[in-house]
């Protein structure tokens, strides 16, 4: 029994030696944010060693090899045990293993059991040792399980991840660390932030690690003077988690009536001047909620102020032509899978291209033939926007399909800790004045624009003058289903591509339209922006389902008032 | 003569088909499915469809039931909750089924029972409710809210310490009888009416910015908080984009979901969702001999080895596997007789272990609860001990406390007071 024991124990020993030796290569791997001290192999085989001979005390021997062998083997509540041994053990060379498993890419062979990162390289998937980065050749997907992850372990990976990142080479590293180490500050913590802050030469970071610092001051101290001293600190802050502090020793007095007033006041004091700024923040974001449903509801119609403002055709598809850009952002991922980045570029012209045609060919097939018939055309355009949606299912299946969002959509700004702006609503929100402005360029500079103001103010006119009526009809209907069709591929970042699109935004399109006035792009801009601003302002206050009701009332109210809506055209071109 | 020739073909060919469509009618024992296969909920209801469908050739394979062949009848209620009830009285009295398998929104549900109860028919319903109903008529094979709301929230008040609450969820009757019961729950624990944020979004909502910023303003006040998410189809996707967009991870404000499957998942990006959590009484990722052999013929049936499976699949096997049962016993299709006979039906989990139908039609059987995985796949992280009894009528709510639902003689009533010993008939 003890023979064999020792037995293992060399053998680990042994396994451990190349290994290590390999560590070297770690070192000059690109993570290079931190610098890993390379353990020397033979210390560690010694130890391993040593403890395999004095068996008497029948301590198993741990290595880094056994115990990535144990995480394979444990269960998800028995895992941070193991982590704490490996960090204990491993210290900052893990680093790579521990970000690899909070990415939840690490994996192990069902074969070996050895622990493996999958990286993904170009759409190939390759698995390398995640210390050393030696690539570990023909392994397939069925040849590997994930080592899983759940909420707990993250949070443990995050806090160890944080401390190492401390001295990290990058500064908005650093600062990243500390503020995830804000909600949980320890003893330990502080020792490591404090020796941190010595070196720190950047102005941001040691602002952050003062406040950490000052945090903990408050928390422990038991001088009333330090403790002032730490509030006055913390007062300039806006992070959540200072806010808590000071929000607890404020609510001390009223819990406890013995606790020092003095303190107590001072926190609270300073929790208001801090409330003050994060109301006015808080107005800044809704406000930029507000543009940004704007934003949405601008691009879905501007398409509609064209064919149904300009033209006055009542097109109850255009809401399928919005669907159809959706379905080629879609189709345009599939056909460039590893390019995911750069679609949306693509997709762009891509629907403009197919929904304009589109828009054209029913302009040619249908509504030429039911013009100065409102209620038929109502009728013919309601029934091809069905038509629309069932060929979608029939080709893609009822099924919602899914878009990916580029890189460089995903994510916020952060401004300050209270205020970010999520980048996917900042893109489209610059997206639809570009549109805006463009298709006000088109209108007002070019000869099709000329001649679609023409044909719209008076027809008969128009071709008495020589103008093409039937064809400028078709231009004008194809241009705004083509930008319906680059609506659509806006959307498809920010909700479901399924047959059903359309639908959702036909009634807000036609809403903006007619509040904004019949006919004119201007008013659509202000109608939509205003209703998008009104919306998220009404929002907080009576729930969503309430402020839509609203906003859907006072429009009503506001038509009846003003029949053509805010900006009605003047002149003979109103008849 | 060639017009003679025609109509003598015609007649012949109509008596042809009439007489093997009578002839078929004797011999096969007839199954409706009422799943909506157009519409907003097609992207759902499909997929139970092609389960029945898969459960019927299993069976028939198998050599029938009671010597005869199975057929399935499917009919299309189009999510147009009338046309449920049309449709179901189109199975009973023309196609005249012996079982129907149907419906998944609550409303659908609502609107069928009036007939299924005049005409004696026979419904398995294989989605989770709000619970507060019980039907002689319907078997609840999905779980009532003391299997899935509760112990989710128990689950995040024990072991993850969340001291404050978001019951985010669609505005129709499912989420606001659920939430009503969690904030009963709640409070009856001791939380603060402060400490609960309560949401309603319409259906298919997409710009979730406000309600996220809200959420995250909510939890940003030094005592953990947690979503307990009803919200219900795609509204889903563009909730979880925007949760990462702005940042909320599962580590700091967690979403427990009750209407997120494998299904839904599969049409989108999981990346910003993992770590969130769903609970469940059934895992694809479960590993079982039966839930193995379950997945493997679900992807040979549709021909798509990537095809994922969900609970109300398992709660339709369940239901499926439980009625064949009951129709042996009972030796009989009889409405009554197989009503009586499924009550105490033993059929296995697909997670491990046996459901076991009640007296109230409702199951007993294991809560899961489940992380989100990049992979679109939930790692089981809590489950119950062992199973638990579905309840009709909640304990929380002050109207349904003191009523029970028991179909077995002599109290044969579906929602019986307990306390002034009266059987009130229902009243949906």
């Amino acid at each position: 029994m003890k023979k064999l024991f020792i037995t293992c124990c060399c053998l680990l020993g042994m396994l451990a030696g190349p290994v290590f030796a390999e560590l070297d290569d770690a070192v000059r791997a690109p993570d290079a944010e931190t610098t890993p001290v390379a353990v020397e192999p033979s210390e560690l085989t010694t130890v391993a060693l040593e403890a395999g001979l004095d068996a008497e005390a029948l301590a198993p021997v741990v290595t880094i090899e056994s115990l990535l062998l144990e995480l394979t083997e444990t269960s998800l509540n028995k895992t941070i045990p193991v982590l704490e041994q490996l960090h204990d053990l491993g210290g900052k060379e893990i680093l790579p293993l521990f970000k690899t498993l909070l990415a939840g890419d690490l994996y192990y062979v069902k074969a070996t059991r050895q622990v493996v990162g999958k990286i993904e390289t170009k759409g190939e998937t390759e698995y390398k040792d995640p210390l050393t980065s030696v690539l570990v050749s023909d392994l397939g997907k069925r040849d590997v399980k994930k080592i899983r992850v759940n909420n707990r372990l993250r949070n443990y990976l995050n806090g160890v991840i944080a401390r190492i990142r401390l001295s990290s080479e990058r500064a908005e590293v650093r600062e990243t660390a500390v503020k995830n180490l804000l909600s949980e500050l320890d003893a330990d913590t502080i020792v490591t932030i404090q020796a941190a802050r010595q070196h720190e030469t950047v102005a941001s970071v040691q602002e952050i690690m003062d406040l950490a610092l000052a945090m903990y001051q408050l928390e422990s101290s038991t001088q009333q003077a330090d403790q002032l001293a730490a509030i006055e600190a913390i007062g300039g802050s806006l992070e959540g988690d200072a806010r808590n502090v000071l929000r607890y020793f404020a609510d001390m007095a009223t819990d406890h009536s013995d606790y020092n007033p003095v303190v107590s006041k001072a926190a609270a004091k300073a929790l208001d001047r801090i409330q003050e700024r994060v109301e006015l923040y808080g107005f800044v974001d809704q406000l930029f909620f507000g543009l940004s449903l704007g934003s949405v509801l601008l691009l879905a119609a501007i398409g509609l102020a064209i064919t149904f403002g300009v033209m006055g055709v009542i097109n109850m598809a255009h809401g399928e032509m919005i669907m159809l850009g959706a379905y080629t952002t879609y189709v345009i991922q599939l056909i460039m899978p590893n390019l995911i980045d750069y679609s949306l570029w693509v997709a762009i012209p891509a629907a403009f291209i197919v929904s304009g045609l589109m828009g054209v060919l029913i302009e040619r097939l249908v509504i030429r033939h039911l013009h100065g018939r409102p209620l038929e055309t109502l009728l013919a355009t309601f029934g091809i926007s069905l038509i629309l949606q069932q060929l979608v299912r029939t080709i893609f299946s009822p099924l919602n399909r899914q878009v990916a969002s580029p890189e460089w959509m995903s994510g916020s700004v952060e401004i300050n800790p209270v205020l970010s702006l999520t980048l996917n609503r900042l893109y489209i929100l610059a997206f639809a004045l570009l549109v805006f402005f463009a298709l006000q360029l088109i209108l007002k500079k070019t000869n099709l624009g000329l001649n679609v103001r023409a044909v719209s103010q008076n027809r008969s006119m128009a071709r008495a003058m020589g103008v093409r009526s039937d064809r400028v009809d078709a231009m004008t209907f194809g241009l705004g289903s083509g930008i319906a069709g680059i609506a659509g591929v806006a959307l498809s970042q920010l909700t479901n591509v399924g047959p059903n699109l359309g639908q959702a935004y036909i009634i807000d399109s036609f809403m903006v339209v007619v509040f904004g006035g019949v006919g004119n792009l201007l008013g659509t801009l202000v109608a939509a922006f205003s209703l998008g601003i009104a919306n998220k302002f009404l929002e907080p206050v009576t729930g969503a389902v309430l402020a839509s009701i609203l906003v859907l009332v006072f429009i009503i109210l506001f038509i009846q008032k003003r029949p053509k809506g805010l900006f009605p055209q003047k002149g003979r071109a109103a008849e | 003569m060639t017009f003679k020739k025609l109509v003598t073909g015609v007649a012949l060919a109509v008596g042809a088909t009439m007489a093997s469509y009578s002839a078929l009618a004797a011999d096969t024992i007839k199954v409706g499915v009422l799943h909506s296969l157009s519409g907003t909920m097609a992207i759902s209801e499909t997929t139970l469809k092609d389960t029945v469908l898969m459960m019927v050739e299993e069976q028939n394979k198998k050599g029938g039931l009671l010597g005869k062949q199975l057929e399935a009848v499917v009919v299309d209620p189009a999510s147009n909750w009338p046309l449920f009830a049309e449709k179901t009285r189109e199975l009973l009295t023309k196609d005249e089924v012996d079982v129907i398998f149907g419906c998944w929104t609550s409303v659908s549900r609502k609107s069928v029972l009036p007939v299924i109860e005049e005409l004696n028919g026979l419904m398995f319903y294989p989605v989770q409710y709000e619970g507060e109903e019980s039907s002689k008529n319907v078997f609840y094979t999905g779980a009532a809210p003391n299997q899935q709301a509760i112990p989710a929230v128990d689950y995040l008040m024990n072991d993850l310490g969340v001291k404050r609450w978001v019951l985010a969820g669609t505005d129709y009757v499912y989420p606001r009888t659920t939430n009503k019961i969690l904030e009963a729950y709640l409070k009856s624990k001791g939380v603060k009416e402060s400490d609960i944020m309560i949401n309603y979004t319409p259906f298919g909502h997409s710009d979730w910015q406000s309600i996220v910023s809200d959420i995250k303003k909510f939890g940003s006040k030094g005592k953990k908080a947690a979503v307990v998410s009803t919200i219900n189809g795609d509204a889903n996707v563009p909730f979880y984009k925007e949760l990462g967009n702005q940042g909320v991870s599962a580590e700091d404000i967690p979403v427990v979901a009750f209407s997120v499957g494998e299904e839904e998942l599969s049409g989108i990006d999981t990346k910003p969702l993992v770590g969130h959590l769903a609970a469940w009484n059934y895992f694809q990722s479960v590993d079982s001999d039966e839930n193995e052999a379950f997945i493997e013929s679900w992807q040979k049936f549709t021909g798509n080895d990537e095809r994922v499976t969900n609970d109300p699949m398992e709660a339709t096997y369940i239901g499926f596997q439980m009625w064949t049962q009951a129709v042996a016993k009972a030796g009989t299709t009889d409405v009554d007789k197989v009503e009586q006979a499924l009550i105490g039906q033993k059929a296995p989990n697909l997670t491990g272990g046996m459901a076991v139908m009640n007296k109230n039609h409702h199951l007993s059987k294991p809560v899961l609860i489940g992380e989100i995985q990049d992979d679109g796949q939930f790692e089981v992280v809590w489950e119950t001990d062992g199973l638990v009894a579905g309840d009709a009528w909640s304990d929380f709510l002050p109207g349904s406390k003191d009523l029970i639902a028991d179909w077995t003689a002599p109290t044969k009533c579906g929602n019986y007071n307990t306390k002034t010993k009266t059987c009130s008939g229902q009243n949906y």
